[in-house]
């Protein structure tokens, strides 16, 4: 099982997590990304391609589930705007094995980092807005997985 | 009747353009994304400005990604953007 949300709503973890967990295996692994503070952040606001978004998830859970013997699947990505401390985006995994269910969690989320279309902007404490740059740490982590 | 394609832009290049999207007729002899692309440069303005470094550019094609030098065809819409950062 498959499941894609892209939403302005917050995520809830557990009730998330327990519908990955209904699908059987006993292995749940599970990744939350949130807004960070790094002194100087008013408000994150996420920008994304709606008419490929859920196109472009779906790709990457359908090859996390080529490549792991997984149950089921969660993304959920947010977008709007967010402040600190806010949850940005939710992996869950499921599957009988524990590796395959935090490896699979880790595979999406790189993956997600660099094909997903999303866009993040930040509005300084100032007022001063700036783009989020692609980060080369990101691209690495994305790249070796590819086989 | 020449063929169109609607593009679209996000991020820091829809903001730059000043535009979501607009439809454009594509010249006779237009193949690839970068046929597009230099097109929309020569119409002077910003896009010369946002457009001209395609390095800081990624594309998709009927929402899947492609290069400056994937062919056109008949996609209907052709999405420029930087790179991605979600997650």
């Amino acid at each position: 099982m498959i499941r894609i949300e892209v939403s302005a709503c917050d995520f809830d973890i557990g009730a998330e997590t327990a519908k990955v967990a209904e699908q059987g295996g006993g292995a749940i692994a599970s990744f939350v990304g949130q807004v960070r503070d790094d002194g100087n952040l008013d408000t994150l606001e996420l920008e994304h391609y709606p008419a490929m978004t859920d196109k472009a998830l779906r790709a990457i859970a359908e090859a996390a589930q080529a490549d792991w013997p997984l149950h089921a699947i969660t993304i959920f990505h947010r977008v709007g705007k967010l402040s600190v401390g806010d949850n940005i985006v939710l992996v869950v995994t499921g599957s009988d094995h524990r590796e395959a269910a935090i490896e699979s969690c880790s595979f999406i989320m790189d993956r997600l980092k660099t094909v997903a279309p999303f866009w993040k902007k930040e509005t300084g404490s100032d007022g001063s807005t700036k783009w989020i740059e692609e980060r080369d740490s990101d691209v690495k982590a994305s790249e070796k997985w590819q086989k | 009747m020449g063929r169109s394609i609607n593009l679209v832009y996000f991020a820091w290049v829809r903001e730059r353009l000043g535009v979501e999207g607009e439809e454009i007729s594509l010249r006779q002899g237009t193949e690839t994304i970068d046929d597009v692309v230099n097109m929309l440069v020569e119409r002077g303005g910003v896009y010369p400005d946002v457009l001209s470094d395609v390095s800081k550019l990624r594309f998709a094609l009927d929402q899947d990604y492609a290069t400056t030098e994937s062919i056109v065809g008949s996609a209907t819409e052709l999405a420029i953007f930087p790179p991605v950062t979600g997650g």
